[in-house]
């Protein structure tokens, strides 16, 4: 079984949720009016870092996440930034028509994050992971939805987040990954990030895929295939016309997910381009299926989300195109 | 606690048959709406808008306004009818009810409707955005106090007792929730859908103080809301028992009236009985007070 290397990156190993429960307590000293919400997974999302620093601004709900959302409308209701802290699964499908009813339409400043996404659920399996989120979130109007990657755009996203006037859906990944953004780095909502580029293909990433959609990058430009990697940290708004940019660049896009391909960032790229510009296309992600527990490196290498597998799909796209001109 | 002079409760109860009137010409008008639960509602929500919550028309979004989350949102006729009367918005607006690029939706929507604090109308979402507010108050030391109007129907959500569990947890006596507890559901009596009683039990074992009266009786109910205020260390309850369609014979304890428009003839009808002055009967209502 190949083994899943991310020793690409080029800064320090930081758990996302640990970079999340750091935020956290960074925006409590400076936003007196933040205030964090939990469903009995503090210890688990640590969230629980702000409680022991704030413990009057540390509302503990219990198992109740519909509570918990409808709470922190009220609360955004009188101007408290509330940041409700649940699992992925949760945030999105338990606490749904709250999220739609309470929190979207009266467009309140509510920031909603959701951990363990995608399959990455530490070997707890389906019920725990979160496959559709995106798709959900991305559906409703006046949200807005983030993926960061690495620990560093975890924290700018959330700070981010906390700044921007509006519902924010934000998703957290639960493992260590190594760094690949600057640690001056800052997060703009709506804004693609380049990563690098190149004429033959382009790989565009949301969430943690960034990190093994460069190293396929790196794989490609061994074998003389040259690509641009576009990050998309913000699901929506949309950075259409970067999507478009690069699709016109290269005439050939792979996207790459920890999410269902149906509704997420495969979908949201296929729908700007098959308007704007049709182009060739493959989307790596969950095919449809609901995946299992397993080792984190076991789940990626059967589902696809390896840098081999982005590679391979890549050279297919490519070769697919060539046939069709030929 | 303070006694209310009958000048006052008669002119509420008067108040509240005019706010009638309107909610069923609205819906008429409109042709669609929610005539049951708006005519039960009508006494609580007379009460609360004319009499107990503090408020400025002129300026709707006052931080120290007393707070009223509509959490069964599909009584919005008599809402509007009463914020209209109120000075919230005018009068003659009320005629746009559920009309394209109207400012009064089919369910309360904060972003368009002066007074209205909170969107509603998915049930069982407003406990726990009463909660909320009311948390709030009490982390910003603010004065205000929240209030929750649910239906009977909606205690059958899950999400209502997630939020009265958080209520008594954080001893929140700020917050008084009134039960519109009108026994008749869109589909049929509460009792046959999925029965709530004996639910002055469930809600006092779920720690709250809980007070049951006549839903129709203005003094019972204005005499509630001032009980309330005095109850420390936990949230309060009213039972308000009352009736579905209350003040129109042929609509009484009808779920078929539970969302449906009147003809012109009922219309009329529904009119001339509501003209009358309200029912003696419930002047004298059972008994209320505390438990």
């Amino acid at each position: 079984m190949s083994q899943v290397d991310l020793s690409s990156g080029c800064g320090p190993t930081i758990a996302c949720r640990e970079a999340f429960g750091q935020a956290l307590l960074e925006l409590g000293r400076e936003v007196p009016n933040l205030l964090v919400l939990d469903a009995d997974l503090g210890s688990s999302t640590r969230a629980s870092v702000f409680a022991s620093e704030f413990p009057e601004r540390f509302i503990q709900v219990g198992i109740a996440e519909q509570n918990m959302v409808g709470m922190a409308a009220g609360l955004a209701l009188a101007g408290w930034i509330p940041v409700t802290s649940t699992l992925a699964c949760f945030a999105s499908k338990r606490a749904l028509d709250q999220v739609r009813a309470s929190v979207a339409q009266p467009n309140l400043n509510v920031k909603i994050t959701g951990g363990y996404s995608g399959i990455l659920a530490g070997k707890t399996g389906i019920t725990h992971q979160s496959i559709e989120d995106l798709a959900i979130f991305r559906a409703m109007p006046q949200m807005t939805v983030l993926a960061p990657s690495d620990g560093i755009e975890t924290r700018a996203a959330i700070r981010a987040a906390v700044e921007y006037r509006g519902p924010v859906y934000i998703r957290l990944t639960r493992d260590p990954m190594p760094t690949v953004m600057p640690p001056d780095y800052v997060f703009h909502i709506g804004k693609a990030v380049p990563m690098r580029s190149g004429s033959d293909v382009a790989l565009l990433s949301t969430g943690w895929m960034l990190l093994p959609t460069l190293e396929a990058a790196t794989i490609l430009s061994g074998e003389g295939v040259q690509a641009t990697v576009l990050h998309l940290p913000s699901l929506k708004p949309f950075d259409a016309e970067a999507v478009v940019e690069v699709a016109r660049h290269t005439g050939a896009v792979v996207t790459v997910e920890d999410h269902s391909i149906l509704g997420g960032l495969g979908a949201a790229v296929a729908e700007i381009l098959s308007e704007r510009m049709p182009t060739w296309m493959r989307r790596v992600g969950i095919c449809d299926c609901y995946a299992e527990s397993a080792p984190n490196e076991d789940l990626l290498t059967k589902y696809g989300l390896t840098p081999a597998n982005i590679a391979a799909q890549a050279r297919e796209l490519l070769a697919s195109r060539t046939a069709s001109r030929a | 606690m303070v006694y209310h002079s009958d000048e006052l409760v008669a002119a509420l109860a008067e108040r509240a048959a005019q706010l009638r009137r309107t909610a069923i010409e609205m819906i008429y008008c409109a042709q669609s709406g929610h005539p049951g639960g708006s005519l039960s509602a009508a006494d609580l929500l007379t009460a609360l808008l004319f009499h107990k919550m503090r408020l400025d028309p002129a300026n709707p979004g006052w931080p120290e306004r007393d707070r009223l989350i509509l959490s069964k949102g599909h009584a919005a006729p008599l809402l509007y009818a009463a914020l209209a009367q109120r000075g919230f918005f005018p009068i003659e607006e009320l005629k746009t009810l559920r009309q394209l690029d109207s400012r009064l939706q089919g369910h309360p929507d904060r972003l368009k409707t002066p007074g209205v604090d909170m969107t509603a109308g998915a049930l069982g979402h407003g406990l726990a955005i009463g909660a909320g507010l009311a948390l709030s108050a009490r982390l910003d030391n603010q004065t205000f106090r929240t209030y929750v109007v649910l239906g009977d129907g909606e205690l059958q959500a899950g999400v209502i007792w997630e939020g009265a569990l958080f209520a008594a947890k954080y001893h929140l006596d700020n917050i008084t929730v009134i039960v519109d507890l009108n026994g008749v559901q869109l589909d049929g009596p509460v009792r046959d859908i999925m029965p709530i009683e004996p639910i002055v039990d469930k809600w006092r074992s779920f720690g709250w103080y809980v007070i049951e009266i006549h839903g129709h009786n203005m003094r019972q109910i204005i005499d509630a809301l001032d009980e309330a205020d005095d109850i420390h260390g936990q949230p309060t309850v009213i039972i308000a028992h009352t009736t579905k369609g209350k003040g129109v014979s042929f609509m009484e304890n009808q779920c078929t009236w539970h969302g449906r428009a009147p003809s012109p003839e009922q219309c009329q009808q529904a009119i001339c009985e509501l003209a009358v002055s309200p029912d003696a009967a419930d002047a004298a209502g059972p008994a209320g007070g505390g438990q």
